[in-house]
């Protein structure tokens, strides 16, 4: 047992005694660090004023992942290097990447230009990217800019950030990746008493013994949810218990059947799986949130918190996907879709928790298709999502599996669409329309303000439109804006 | 980025020939700063011991109401809780506003809006004193709220008296027209989302007096406003600020209401107070870009030649007045966007409503008023069967018709037309029309639109006394400089352009300018950092105060050396006297000891304006500032999705003092205006509770929106007719209506589905906006008789 939390910055360790459960990396900066280059823009991990890099070894090496400081719990970051801007310059220089942010003319007002400089930082560093600038937009999506209309700052990125890494966390990288090793233990930590505290187990028995006892606890995975009820609700957390240390928890793992997620599996790491069982999976989870979020967010946290904003669930109920969970004495499976039970409520009982997800994948004679429409086009959450999993023999629908999000309290299956498109032939667009009015008996939905029950309507019917047309054949260039390719997967 | 030739060898036609800053691409002042986090904003700036923290409280709920009981109770004994400070606790006048007198800093009896301010926490930490906030119990006996433009026609609710501009006869002008045509456009508003947020921190000093670090575009009113709430002189406060995290008119005099709570805690707990606003108060409490609903009519010869135009302007201004007269008489200005009115009567309402008081946005009202008039166009050109753009040509101010319906001559309408031509040809517009129509016809879902539009923005205060400014300026003893003005730095370069200016004057390297914070005991009674304005009048005002030191060392040296003033050169840190050459440091010595004064307060007023509102007469503006874009859209007919795959713009900014700068604010400018008119929605419920609120439900646009081929160029200008600074142009907002091209393709798109028919596109051009004008051109009865349809 461990009763402080560590971590490595600017070369030293920084070993706390006194973290507050509630207590995030931003107010430890600014607070009491007296750091205040790190920026506070929104509070709720949406504008990247206030983005970190976090190194963290992952498979034996070295990486730097930005994410968003205000909703990341101080002790969330046991065990990892924090690099936060006031790092960058060494030895008097400037980075490269602040090099090039300075002479491109990469700042105006200059408030966002740190979470900027950090995003960019962990471009810098990543492997294997491909110089774009499709590729640069993606990875500064969760940073905000109002000054700048962004293009020097893409022509910055475009600049520094695609060479080999060659700066001072480069050469001191077998250094850093020598001390992670030390702070890497496998003891529980615990700071606190039993009415208030921060704890992060190691084990799944150690984390079913200590939820037993504290039912009333909160777990968190990646805080992108938790983070806003601290932050924005103002919720006081007496007690939290941090899974992200729990040996195994976060596997991702293949197979022909599909993937299995473990509840710490981050979007980060689970998107080239998911992008391998259909490119649509792939675009769908690289318009979760941002880069920021992608790097702390978990499908396991998102679906186990039950977030009205979750934007997966619709997909992962066509696909079949089924959720294990576990408590104390006991484990079960169950589909997914039968785990929201109402707005805001889950089928989760206490003293349990979700362990992982497996997502089957489709078969050679089902076409999966997703669609997610959002005022803006990324980080921004769905107005409505539609997903759809058509199983198809001699150019007929066998069985339709659909989804939306956005279309109720919770992600619904559409049971009288798909019950009306059985038989359906894809050769003949006349045979779709019992399906698209059987959407009007499927959904109420409202109006709120990403969209009027109105539009929210007609577009589902649109969505189950360009499902079918695509999944008669059509092309998709010709069907949808951005369009991730999908030819060649099929 | 394209720099004309003459830029490039810098120095134009009567300028000096030793010029190494002015006109030069150089980076921001505080680039290095920014990008190494040491760039000091006011909540970076050390808190001296014993600081406390301001929340605002609010009613959260109530929109419109009177107050029956405020039970602070729970308040006052929350843990960490200093002091809570209602309306009876404010010494001076409880009013934070720029003008009338309309905007109390705590609400006395009555809820105005959703999200006045009733009281305010002091507390020991900001965590302690937001959560105290959340304990007030409010009662409010509930009215029914006004909340839309149109509740507030029904219920003829002003905040300021109705204005119009009538020239000719409009009546007859529709009469003699051979065609009149007529429609609404909705216009949403705009949050700023200036990523800093409001904030204030209050210093109390000796004698009652108080410093106050605000992140304000108005360091003069935040002086002025603290000390009539504190009921203190002028000269007992002093306001300050080196640098705001963004602005665009969103710090105008919306950041007067923190600071008078800073300074209000301060003053009553006699310890420095703090106050930084969450981001979803900030963007309930204060005001925003004014939405619009607007009724037009326009009557054209049969040939888009217009003939008459009658515009009605409803603004919704909110609950007070705050700049409302302001930016509705500049939507007034520039509803003619570059076209001419032969007859026409433009009429403005100042709607008041129940909702947060509108506000000052980069535009300051031009945006609205320049989208109708494109509106307009494109109604003629799609009915007419013809090109937007042959009309947008043929109705171009030019050197007949070169009067706008306020009676102020477009002198540079040649400029005008240059410029746009010039857009017409590098952007291959007519080329791609083809291409636009050619995917048109082979995709049945995705559809592309193609628009060039104009900008003309009129540079200077409409209210004449604010074109002044003040610097003062001191030449120290080691050759060194300190600059300072009346312009405050939000991101624009101001402050960088300004010390170019001054490192000219003295023909010394810019490393020796040492910029200082804007600060009301340095540069007095100063406009706010405005209407594009910053540096025509801060650089002016800095440069006469650099000149005039440098003419005294001139005199001085003449004397001494018994030569010419014209034998005497300021160049790269010295100072030549015929053959002799001395360092600056060495001459700043010797007058010195020789009493000469090395400091000056230089000033600056914008001659040639003599605009009178009561009799709507006379020069508004000094100059104006042109520009021009084309986009190119696909929009998605299913679902209403929408990118902007191409933009191609060319600016007039004058002879550039800054190129690099210059480009930043056309772009930055560009993508602002883009937001507001397609992805930026603001969404008040049935209530009258605005429901977006932070950056998860309001959204800016993101690094992925702007266009894959975005162009963007400098045009060759012979430089400002009007003496400005080195002939420069302003550059602060005119580039916002670049973006209308980007609104303007999308109607473009949305028309080609039923050509002849107006799409009913309203802004922001959202998904939800784009399906509504598409199911409506659809339902709409295909039309006939098109010429060249």
């Amino acid at each position: 047992m461990r009763d402080t939390i560590r971590f490595l910055k600017g070369g030293q360790i920084v070993e706390l005694e006194e973290v507050g459960p509630n207590e995030t990396v931003l107010d430890y900066l600014r607070l009491r660090a007296r750091q205040t280059g790190t920026k506070e823009g929104c509070g709720e991990g949406d504008c990247g004023a206030c983005t970190i890099a976090l190194g963290r070894l992952i498979d034996g090496k070295l990486v730097y992942q930005p994410v968003n400081s205000c909703i990341q719990l101080m002790a969330m970051i046991d065990g990892a290097e924090l690099v936060t801007v006031e790092d960058l310059v060494a030895n008097g220089r400037l980075h490269p990447v602040q090099k090039a942010m300075a002479e491109l003319n990469g700042s105006q007002c200059g408030f966002c230009t740190p979470g900027f400089v950090m995003s960019l930082f962990t471009l810098y560093h990543a492997e294997g990217q491909t110089k774009s600038r499709k590729a640069v937009t993606e990875w500064i999506a969760g940073n905000l800019c109002r000054c700048t209309g962004y293009r020097p700052i893409v022509d910055a990125a475009l600049d520094s950030c695609f060479e080999s890494a060659d700066d001072a966390f480069a050469w001191r990288a077998n250094e850093t990746v020598e001390k992670l090793r030390q702070l890497s233990d496998s003891r529980d930590i615990y700071i606190g008493d039993k009415d208030r505290f921060v704890a992060s187990p190691v084990t799944l028995d150690g984390l079913a013994a200590l939820y037993g006892q504290h039912p009333d606890a909160t777990l968190v995975a990646g805080a992108t949810d938790v983070g806003l009820w601290i932050t924005k609700s103002l919720r006081d957390l007496p007690k939290i218990i941090w899974l992200g240390r729990i040996q195994g928890l976060d596997r991702v793992e293949e197979s022909t059947a599909g993937v299995l997620m473990g509840a710490t599996a981050t979007y980060q790491t689970s998107e080239l799986a998911m992008s391998r069982l259909s490119p649509d999976m792939g675009a769908l989870w690289r318009r979760i949130g941002s880069k920021q979020v992608r790097a702390s967010g978990t499908v396991g946290g998102n679906v186990a918190n039950g977030s009205p904003i979750g934007d997966t669930p619709p997909a992962l109920i066509v696909l079949g996907t089924t959720l294990e969970l576990q408590a104390k004495d006991s484990s079960r499976t169950l589909p997914l879709e039968k785990f929201f039970v109402d707005y805001g409520k889950q089928d989760r009982q206490p003293g349990e928790f979700v362990t992982g997800l497996f997502v089957p994948r489709p078969a050679p004679n089902q076409i999966f298709r997703c669609y997610k429409i959002s005022k803006r086009f990324d980080q921004d959450i769905s107005s409505v999502l539609g997903a759809f999993l058509f199983t198809v023999m001699n150019n007929k629908i066998t069985e339709a599996r659909i989804a939306f999000g956005g279309m109720a309290a919770t992600p619904k299956r559409a049971p009288g669409a798909e019950t009306a498109l059985i038989g359906a032939s894809l050769e003949d667009p006349s045979t779709w329309g019992a399906g698209m009015k059987a959407l009007v008996s499927d959904y109420k939905p409202l109006t709120d303000m990403r969209a009027s029950a109105e539009y929210r309507m007609e577009t589902a019917r649109a969505l189950l439109a360009k499902a079918l047309m695509e999944a008669s054949g059509n092309s998709s260039a010709q069907i949808r804006l951005r369009a991730p390719i999908l030819e060649a997967a099929e | 980025m394209t720099l004309s030739d003459t830029q490039k060898e810098g120095g134009h036609i009567g300028e000096p020939a030793n010029m190494r800053h002015v006109h030069k691409p150089l980076n921001h002042d505080s680039a290095e700063k920014h990008v190494s986090g040491t760039a000091t904003y006011i909540d970076d700036i050390p808190e001296p011991d014993g600081t406390l923290h301001v929340v605002p409280g609010w009613a959260r709920n109530a929109v419109r109401g009177r107050m029956s009981s405020i039970d602070l109770g729970a308040v006052r004994t929350a843990p960490g809780v200093v002091a809570v400070l209602t309306a009876k606790d404010i010494p001076g006048i409880n009013d934070c506003a720029p003008a009338m007198g309309d905007d109390p800093v705590l609400a006395k009896d009555e809820i105005l809006f959703y999200g006045q301010v009733v009281f305010a926490v002091v507390g020991t930490t900001r965590d302690a004193a937001r959560r105290a906030a959340r304990l007030a119990k409010i009662e409010v006996e509930p009215s029914t709220p006004i909340i839309s433009a149109e509740d507030a026609v029904a219920a003829d609710t002003t905040v300021l008296p109705d204005y119009q501009f009538r020239r000719g006869s409009p009546e007859t002008g529709m009469t003699a027209a051979d065609t009149v045509l007529s429609g609404v456009l909705q216009v949403g508003g705009q949050e700023h989302f200036y990523l800093e947020g409001q904030v204030a921190m209050a210093i109390p000093e000796e004698d009652g007096g108080m410093l106050v670090h605000s992140s304000t575009q108005h360091p003069t009113e935040i002086q002025h406003t603290v000390a009539k709430v504190l009921g203190i002189p002028d000269a007992l406060v002093v306001a300050e600020v080196r640098r705001m995290g963004g602005g665009f008119g969103g710090k105008e005099s919306q950041a007067n209401q923190w600071a008078c709570l800073a300074a209000l805690a301060a003053a009553s707990t006699g310890r420095t107070c703090k106050i930084r606003l969450d981001r979803d108060d900030d963007m309930i409490m204060t005001g925003k870009r004014h939405d619009f609903r607007v009724e037009w009519q326009i009557g054209h010869d049969g040939t888009g030649r217009i003939r008459a135009v009658d515009i009605n302007f409803l603004a919704r201004c909110g609950y007070s007045a705050d700049l409302s007269l302001g930016v509705n008489d500049r939507t007034m200005f520039h509803a003619d966007s570059s076209y001419f009115y032969p007859d026409a009567v433009i009429r403005s309402r100042r709607l008041k409503t129940d909702t947060c008081s509108n506000t000052a946005f980069r535009g300051f009202g031009g945006p609205q008023g320049m989208l109708s008039a494109e509106r307009m166009i494109d109604a003629i050109a799609i009915t007419l069967g013809k090109d937007p753009l042959e009309i947008r040509k043929l109705n171009f101010y030019d050197a007949d018709r070169n009067l706008t319906p306020y009676g102020m001559p477009v002198e540079e309408h040649e400029v005008m037309k240059d410029l746009f031509g010039q857009l017409e040809e590098s952007s291959s517009y007519w080329e791609r029309r083809e291409e636009v129509k050619a995917f048109n016809a082979q995709n049945a879902v995705l559809k592309k639109g193609l628009a060039l539009t104009p900008v003309k923005f009129g540079i200077s205060f409409t209210l004449k006394h604010l074109n002044q400014a003040g610097a003062l300026v001191h030449l120290y003893t080691d050759g060194s400089v300190q600059l300072n003005h009346g312009g405050t730095e939000m991101g624009q370069g101001l402050y960088q352009k300004v010390a170019q200016v001054v490192a000219d004057e003295f023909g010394i390297t810019i490393d020796k300018v040492r910029i200082t914070a804007t600060n009301t005991s340095k540069v007095p009674n100063t406009g706010p950092t405005a209407a594009s304005s910053g540096t025509d009048l801060n650089a002016m005002a800095a440069k006469i105060a650099a000149a005039t030191i440098k003419q005294r060392l001139i005199n001085f040296l003449s004397d001494l050396h018994s030569c010419t003033p014209e034998a005497i050169a300021f160049q790269d840190n010295k100072v030549f006297v015929g053959e002799l050459q001395f360092s600056l440091a060495e001459v700043a010595k010797l007058a010195h000891q020789a009493r000469i004064h090395m400091s000056d307060a230089g000033f600056y007023a914008t001659p040639s304006i003599t605009w009178d509102r009561d009799s709507a007469s006379g020069r508004p503006f000094f100059y104006f500032a042109y520009g021009a874009s084309c986009a190119e859209v696909t929009i998605d007919t299913m679902t209403g999705e929408m990118t902007v795959d191409r933009v191609d713009l060319l600016h007039d900014v004058g002879h550039s003092l800054n190129p690099a700068i210059d480009i930043g604010q056309i772009e930055g400018g560009f993508v602002q205006g883009m937001g507001w008119l397609t992805t930026e929605e603001l969404v008040w419920d049935d209530a009258g509770r605005l429901r977006t609120h932070a950056p998860s439900t309001y959204k800016i646009p993101a690094a992925a929106d702007i266009p894959e081929d975005f162009r963007v160029a400098l045009y060759a200008s012979k430089g400002n007719p009007q003496e400005t600074v080195y002939r420069s142009k302003a550059v602060g907002e005119p580039p916002v209506m670049l973006a209308n091209s980007v609104f303007g393709a999308i109607t473009d798109a949305v028309a080609s589905l039923n050509p002849g028919v107006v799409p009913n596109l309203d802004a922001p051009a959202t998904p939800e906006a784009i399906m509504k004008a598409v199911r409506a051109i659809r339902q709409a009865a295909p039309t006939q008789g098109m010429a060249g349809a």
